[in-house]
C-alpha cells in the first residue's frame, strides 16, 4: 500500500510537509489520493514541466484513469466535456485556437481603464461603508465579476444578478440547494444572452464567437469556463495578496514607492499561493518514463505544484516571500497546451487592485490576526472566505 | 547575432514571450500566435531569449546559432 497523500494544507504560507519530503526523496512517486485511487505525483518543477508538454498524458476529465480529488468529481466531469480543459489534441488546438485572439497581451493591456473603473468604483463603495469591512465581499469578488461581465458583454442592467449569482456560487454559506439553482440560474442566463446576441451582435467576446459560426452551445460553455476559470481564481490572489502585503509592510513598501515593481511582486504572490494547486492532473494515455519510473498507459498523474513552485533545483530559497524575486517560470499558471489563457488579464486584474487599494486606503490594515483568517483549506482553489479589514477614519 | 524562429502551429497564445521581450515578439490580433518583430537578436537581447524560450508553455520557439 503507497503512503496517502494529504492533500488539504495545514498552513496558508507552505506545502503539507509530505509534499515537501516526496520531492527530496520521490519527486516520480506512486500514491494513494484520499479517494483511494493510485495515482503518480509529480513535485518537481522539470518533471511537471516535461509531462504538461508530453502528448501521451491527456486532459480528458472523463477517462477512467484521471484523478479526481474527491468523491463525486467523477461524476460531474462530464459536465466539463465541451469545455477546452478537458480537452486533447487537436480538438483542444481549435478551441483555444478560436479564442486566443481574444486574449492577447495587447489586448488584455487595453482593458486596463475600464478594470481601473471597476476597481475606483468598488473602493469607493468601500471606503463610503461601514468598518470594519470584508474585502472578500467588498473587493476581491466584485472586481474580477464585473470584468468578465464587461468581457462577456453583460449588459450594465444585469451585472446586479451576474454579481449575485457568481458570490452565491462561491460563499462558503450558500446551502448546497441555493449554489445549485445559483448555478441553473447563470445557465440560463447565458443561454437567453447568447441568443440574443446572435440577434443583434455587440462588440464583444461571445457575439464574436458567433459570427464565427460557433455552436451556441459551445458558446454557453465557454462562457461559463471563463466565469470558473477567471472569478474565484482572481477573487482569491486578491484577498491573499493584499493579506500577505499588509502582513510584510517592508515589502508592501517596494510597490508603494514604486509600481514599477507591482508586477514581479504578483509574479511572486502568484508562485507563493499556487492557488490552483491540484489543476493540473492528467491520464497517460501510452507508457512514459518519467524520473526514472515507468509510468503505464491508463495511470492518472496529480502535480504538486505548491511544492514545485518552491523547487531548490528553480528557485533559491523558495520558501521565502520575495516581491523582488522577479521569477516568472512558476507553474501557477500551469504549462503546456494548457496554460491560463487569461493569466495576463489575472495578472493586470492584481497589479491594479494592489496598487488602487493601497494608494487610496494607505492605512488598511487586517482587523483580525492571520490565524484566525478561514483559509480555504477544504476548497478547489485555496485562497479566503473572509478578510475583515479597516482603517483609520477620515 | 543569432536567430530566432518561431512556429505558430506550436504556440498555445499565453502571450509569455511579450511580457518577455515585447521588442522582439508580438501576437497576431486575430489568432493570438506569436509574430517575430525581428528576426535576428543582438547579443544584448539574448539573455532575454533564452528566457522566453524557457517561459513559452508551448515549445514555440528556438534559436539558430
Amino acid at each position: 500500500m503507497s503512503v496517502v497523500l494529504p492533500l488539504a494544507r495545514t498552513c496558508p504560507f507552505a506545502p503539507p510537509a509530505e509534499h515537501l519530503r516526496l520531492q527530496e526523496t520521490e519527486p516520480v512517486a506512486w500514491v494513494t489520493l484520499p479517494t483511494g485511487e493510485q495515482v503518480w505525483a509529480l513535485s518537481r518543477i522539470d518533471d511537471v514541466r516535461t509531462m504538461l508538454t508530453d502528448p501521451r498524458f491527456s486532459a480528458d476529465r472523463t477517462h477512467p484513469g484521471f484523478p479526481h480529488l474527491a468523491p463525486g468529481r467523477r461524476a460531474m466531469a462530464g459536465a466539463l466535456k465541451r469545455m477546452m480543459v478537458s480537452m486533447d489534441p487537436p480538438e483542444h488546438g481549435r478551441a483555444r485556437g478560436a479564442v486566443m485572439g481574444e486574449f492577447t497581451a495587447r489586448r488584455m493591456a487595453a482593458l486596463r481603464p475600464r478594470i481601473q473603473q471597476v476597481v475606483d468604483e468598488r473602493i469607493d463603495a468601500l471606503v463610503a461603508g461601514p468598518r470594519p469591512a470584508d474585502l472578500v465581499r467588498a473587493l476581491s469578488l466584485p472586481v474580477p465579476s464585473l470584468v468578465i461581465c464587461h468581457l462577456l458583454g453583460v449588459p450594465y442592467a444585469d451585472h446586479e444578478f451576474f454579481q449575485r449569482s457568481t458570490e452565491a456560487l462561491l460563499r462558503q454559506s450558500t446551502p448546497p440547494q441555493e449554489r445549485q439553482a445559483a448555478l441553473a440560474g447563470l445557465y440560463t442566463y447565458l443561454g437567453e444572452l447568447i441568443a440574443r446576441k446572435a440577434g443583434e451582435p455587440g462588440d464583444d467576446l461571445l457575439s464574436r464567437q458567433l459570427a464565427e459560426a460557433a455552436d451556441p452551445q459551445d458558446v454557453v460553455s465557454l462562457a461559463m469556463l471563463l466565469l470558473i476559470a477567471g472569478h474565484e481564481t482572481t477573487a482569491n490572489m486578491i484577498s491573499l495578496g493584499v493579506m500577505m502585503l499588509l502582513e510584510h509592510p517592508e515589502q508592501l513598501a517596494v510597490i508603494r514607492e514604486d509600481p514599477g515593481k507591482t508586477p514581479p511582486a504578483v509574479e511572486e504572490l502568484l508562485r507563493y499561493f499556487t492557488i490552483g494547486e491540484y489543476s493540473l492532473s492528467r491520464v497517460a494515455v501510452g507508457d512514459v518514463e518519467l524520473g526514472g519510473k515507468l509510468i503505464r498507459a491508463g495511470e492518472g498523474v496529480v502535480v504538486l505544484s505548491n511544492a514545485a513552485n518552491r523547487d531548490p533545483a528553480a528557485f533559491t530559497d523558495g520558501d521565502r516571500f520575495d516581491v523582488e524575486r522577479g521569477a516568472r517560470h512558476h507553474i501557477a499558471f500551469g504549462f503546456g497546451a494548457h496554460q491560463c489563457l487569461g493569466q495576463n488579464l489575472a495578472r493586470l486584474e492584481l497589479q491594479i487592485v494592489l496598487d488602487t487599494l493601497f494608494r487610496r486606503i494607505p492605512g488598511l490594515r487586517l482587523a483580525a490576526p492571520v490565524d484566525e483568517l478561514p483559509f480555504k483549506d477544504d476548497a478547489n482553489v485555496y485562497g479566503l472566505y473572509e478578510l475583515p479589514v479597516t482603517w483609520p477614519a477620515p | 547575432m543569432t536567430r530566432i524562429v518561431a512556429d505558430p502551429t506550436r504556440c498555445v497564445g499565453a502571450g509569455q514571450c511579450v511580457l518577455t521581450d515585447p521588442a522582439t515578439f508580438d501576437q497576431d490580433s486575430t489568432h493570438g500566435t506569436v509574430i517575430l518583430l525581428r528576426d535576428d537578436l543582438p547579443d544584448e537581447a539574448l539573455a532575454t531569449a533564452r528566457q522566453a524560450l524557457h517561459l513559452c508553455p508551448g515549445h514555440a520557439l528556438s534559436l539558430l546559432r
